[in-house]
C-alpha cells in the first residue's frame, strides 16, 4: 500500500531500515504520538533476536488496542487490563512462545494494577512493554493513575487535585520492592540518546525471557500531543520537564 | 554526492515533525504537499547536507523512515 | 471399576482424563474439593495448575490457555462466576473453547453457601456482556458430572463455544461410586489451526473479539449464531422418566431433578400418576420435547431452588398448552421429596 517516493541509487547501504516484524499495516496512533516509537523498538528487539516466528503478542485496549495489525507475529486481543493475565496463560500453557503485552497507563496500572503486580509477584517468565503517557488517550484524554499533580485533562478540569484524586502511581517502584521480578527499568523515548537506552532495554526485556530469567517490564514515559493540546515537538519537551519529576529514569531492579 | 539519503514512505508520514526537530543539520523540513490522509509530509528540504546519521528514523514514530548512507569511493 | 469420589472431585478428575492441561482457579465455598484435587493431580499429568489472584485473572488466564490451543478450565461458585463473566464474554467473542464448572450456592451478594439453582440465568441467557451462548450442560448425579465434562471439553472444541458445567452444592459436596470414563484416546482433540504457536510458515494467527466496523462486526456475529443454531439442532439433551401415562411432570434440572425423581417414586407408589423431565442441556434448551410432553400432560409443575427461573423458559416450550405451576425453595433451602409431594398433590387426584 506504500509508496516509497524516491529510489535508492547505486552506491548507498541502509543504514536504517523499516523493522522486518512489522506488517505493513499504518500505525493508528496521532502524530507525534510516542507509543509508535515504542512499538517500533518492540519490533526492532523481535528482529535483532530473530524470535517473529515464535512471538505471541498480547494487545491491550487503549490507543495501542491495534497492536496485533502492526506486528507479523501471532496476537490475542485481552480485555481492560487482564494482558498479564492472558500471556501468563499462553506462557504456562506453551513456555517455548515469547509473550509480550503492550500496555498504557489506564490499562496496566488502574483496571489492571492487580494482573500486573501478581504476574510481576509469580515471576511470570513474559516481557512487559508499558507506555506511561499519563492519561487515557483512546476515550479522550481523562485522568490516568499517573497523571501528573495539577495536570489538566477532561476529567480534571482545573488540573489534577491531589487531595481528591491522589498521586501519580509509581508502578516501577512498587513492583522493584517485590522479590519475584527479575528487570524492572524506567526509559522515555524524547530524543534520539533516550530512544537507544530505551531499545537496549526493551532488547534485555526479551532476552531475559529467552534465557529464561522471569518477569520484566520496560517502563516508557511517553507524551500524548494530541491530549495534551500541543504540538509533537513540544510534547518531548513535556517528558523532559514535567514527566521525568515524578516519574526519574534508570533501572529499578536488575537480577542478573 | 551526498554522503546519506532518506526515504521517506510518504503514505506513513503524518506530519508530526519529529525527524525536522532531532536533525542536526537541518535536511528536512515539512512540505507544503499532502499526502492520501491530508497530512503534510517530511521531505529532504537540503538533502546535500544530509549524512546519513539515522537520528530521524530513529525518532520516526510512524516507522516511515529509511536511511541510507554512501559507500565511501575505493572501498 | 467404581471408585468413592464427590462431586467435585470426580469433575476435577473427568477433566484430567479430558485432556484438560490448564487449569486457574481462585477458592471459594463450596467447590473447594475441585481446586484441592486438581492441585494434587494435574502435575503429575504434566499439567498446570495455578491459583490466580482473583476470579477475574483466572478466567483471563484461561483465554490465555485457550488461545494458546491447549484444553483448559476454570471453576467456582456463583459470587466467583459473576467475577469470571467479563472473561466469559472474551472467550465467547473470540471464539476459543474453555469449560467453566459453576458449583452454584445461594444468592444474591455474599448469600450462603448452602445449595441453589439462582444462576440459571446467567448461564443460559448469556450472562456477560453483548450477543452469545454458552453451552450448559446441568447433570444430577456424580456419574453425570463426571461424563458432562468430559462431553463439554469436546463440545466446546467442536464448536470453539465455551461451555459451562452448571452444578450446585449439593452435588459438588455429594459422595458417589462412580465409573469413571476412559481417558481420551490421543487424537480426539481436534487440530486448531488458529491458535497462537508462532506464526512460522503461515500468516500470523489473531485471537480477538474486536472489530471496529458494524457491517464486519455483524458477519462475525451472524456466523456465530450459526453456530448457536447447530448446537440448538444437535446438542439438546434431556431425559424423561416415568411420563409415558402421566398426568402431572415435574420439571427440574440438577439436585432438583434428582430429588424430584424420588417424588416421582413416592408418588406412584401412592397411585398418582407422575413423571419427570429433566433437562441435561440447560443451553440448548429441550424445548422442543417439552412442547411435545405439553400435548398430552396436562400439568408440567417446575421445581427449582430459585424464584422461578428455568419456568420462563418452560412455559416459553409450553406456551399455554399445559398448565406450568411453579414450586421453588429460596436461600440455599431445598425442598424434601414429601413437600414436594404435597405441592404436587394441589395439582392431581389419586
Amino acid at each position: 500500500m506504500s509508496v516509497v517516493e524516491t529510489k535508492v541509487p547505486a552506491g548507498f547501504v541502509p543504514v536504517y531500515t523499516r523493522p522486518k516484524s512489522l506488517s505493513d499495516k499504518r500505525f493508528t496512533y496521532c502524530p507525534g504520538c510516542h507509543h509508535g516509537i515504542i512499538t517500533r523498538l518492540v519490533a526492532e528487539a523481535i528482529d535483532e533476536l530473530g524470535i517473529q516466528e515464535r512471538t505471541v503478542g498480547v494487545a491491550p485496549v487503549g490507543c495501542a488496542v491495534f497492536l496485533y495489525e502492526f506486528f507479523r507475529c501471532d496476537f490475542a486481543q485481552a480485555a481492560h487490563g487482564r494482558a498479564c493475565a492472558v500471556a501468563t496463560g499462553i506462557k504456562r500453557a506453551n513456555p517455548d512462545l515469547i509473550v509480550f503485552t503492550y500496555q498504557g497507563d489506564g490499562d496496566l496500572a488502574a483496571i489492571g494494577t492487580a494482573e500486573t503486580i501478581h504476574a510481576a509477584n509469580r515471576g511470570e517468565n513474559i516481557t512487559v512493554i508499558f507506555v506511561n503517557n499519563q492519561i487515557y488517550g483512546m476515550t479522550g484524554g481523562e485522568m490516568a493513575p499517573t497523571t501528573l499533580p495539577g495536570m489538566r485533562t477532561v476529567t480534571t478540569p482545573e488540573g489534577r487535585d491531589v487531595r481528591t484524586t491522589g498521586y501519580p502511581l509509581r508502578i516501577s517502584e512498587m513492583l522493584a520492592q517485590l522479590d519475584g521480578p527479575t528487570y524492572i527499568t524506567r526509559q522515555a523515548v524524547f530524543d534520539v540518546r533516550h530512544v537507544q537506552m530505551a531499545r537496549k532495554a526493551i532488547l534485555k526485556a526479551f532476552r531475559n525471557q529467552l534465557e529464561g530469567k522471569g518477569f520484566s517490564l520496560v517502563e516508557v514515559v511517553a507524551a500524548c500531543p494530541t491530549n495534551l493540546r500541543i504540538p509533537p515537538a513540544e510534547g518531548n519537551r513535556w517528558v523532559k520537564e514535567q514527566a521525568l519529576k515524578y516519574f526519574p529514569l534508570g533501572d529499578l531492579k536488575v537480577r542478573d | 554526492m551526498p554522503k546519506g539519503m532518506v526515504v521517506i514512505d510518504k503514505d506513513r508520514c503524518k506530519g508530526c515533525g519529529l525527524c525536522v526537530e532531532t536533525c542536526p543539520f537541518g535536511v528536512l523540513v515539512i512540505s507544503p504537499e499532502f499526502n492520501r490522509y491530508g497530512y503534510n509530509v517530511a521531505t529532504m528540504g537540503a538533502p546535500e547536507k544530509c549524512t546519513g546519521c539515522g537520528m530521524c528514523a530513529q525518532m520516526c514514530p510512524d516507522a516511515a523512515l529509511d536511511v541510507y548512507r554512501a559507500v565511501k569511493e575505493g572501498v | 471399576m467404581k471408585v468413592l469420589l464427590r462431586g467435585n472431585e470426580a469433575m476435577a478428575e473427568a477433566a484430567i482424563r479430558a485432556g484438560c492441561r490448564c487449569y486457574f482457579c481462585y477458592p471459594i465455598t463450596p467447590q473447594g474439593e475441585l481446586v484441592e484435587y486438581m492441585a494434587r493431580h494435574l502435575p503429575r499429568h504434566g499439567g498446570v495448575f495455578l491459583q490466580a489472584e482473583s476470579e477475574v485473572a483466572a478466567i483471563n488466564m484461561v483465554y490465555g490457555a485457550a488461545a494458546a490451543g491447549v484444553r483448559t478450565m476454570t471453576s467456582s461458585s456463583s459470587p466467583g462466576i459473576s467475577l469470571k463473566m467479563e472473561g466469559i464474554s472474551y472467550l465467547a467473542g473470540a471464539r476459543l473453547p474453555a469449560v467453566i464448572v459453576n458449583v452454584m450456592r445461594a444468592g444474591p451478594g455474599l448469600g450462603n453457601i448452602a445449595p441453589a439453582q439462582g444462576d440459571y440465568f446467567q448461564a443460559t441467557k448469556g450472562g456477560g456482556h453483548g450477543d452469545y451462548r454458552l453451552i450448559v450442560l446441568a447433570p444430577s448425579t456424580v456419574q453425570e458430572a463426571a461424563e458432562l465434562v468430559m462431553l463439554a471439553f469436546d463440545l466446546s472444541d467442536r464448536y470453539r463455544v465455551p461451555a459451562m458445567i452448571l452444578a450446585d452444592g449439593m452435588l459438588g459436596q455429594m459422595m458417589e461410586p462412580v465409573e469413571l470414563p476412559e481417558p481420551i484416546p490421543p487424537g480426539r482433540i481436534p487440530p486448531k489451526p488458529w491458535a497462537l504457536t508462532g506464526a512460522k510458515d503461515r500468516a500470523p494467527n489473531v485471537v480477538s473479539s474486536f472489530d471496529l466496523d458494524p457491517y464486519r462486526f455483524r458477519e462475525i456475529l451472524r456466523a456465530l449464531w450459526a453456530v448457536y443454531r447447530e448446537i440448538e439442532r444437535n446438542e439438546v439433551r434431556w431425559e424423561e422418566y416415568a411420563t409415558e401415562d402421566a398426568e402431572l411432570v415435574l420439571v427440574a434440572y440438577g439436585t432438583m431433578g434428582r430429588i424430584c425423581r424420588t417424588v416421582v417414586r413416592r408418588a406412584r407408589k401412592e397411585g398418582l400418576r407422575v413423571g419427570l423431565f429433566r433437562p441435561i442441556s440447560l443451553w440448548p434448551f429441550p424445548y422442543a420435547p417439552l412442547r411435545r410432553l405439553a400435548e398430552r400432560v396436562p400439568v408440567l409443575l417446575t421445581v427449582e431452588l430459585s424464584a422461578g427461573q428455568m419456568w420462563e423458559d418452560v412455559r416459553l416450550a409450553v406456551e399455554g398448552r399445559a398448565k406450568t405451576p411453579f414450586y421453588g425453595e429460596l436461600g440455599g433451602v431445598v425442598p424434601t421429596p414429601e413437600e414436594i409431594l404435597s405441592e404436587v398433590k394441589k395439582h392431581v387426584r389419586g
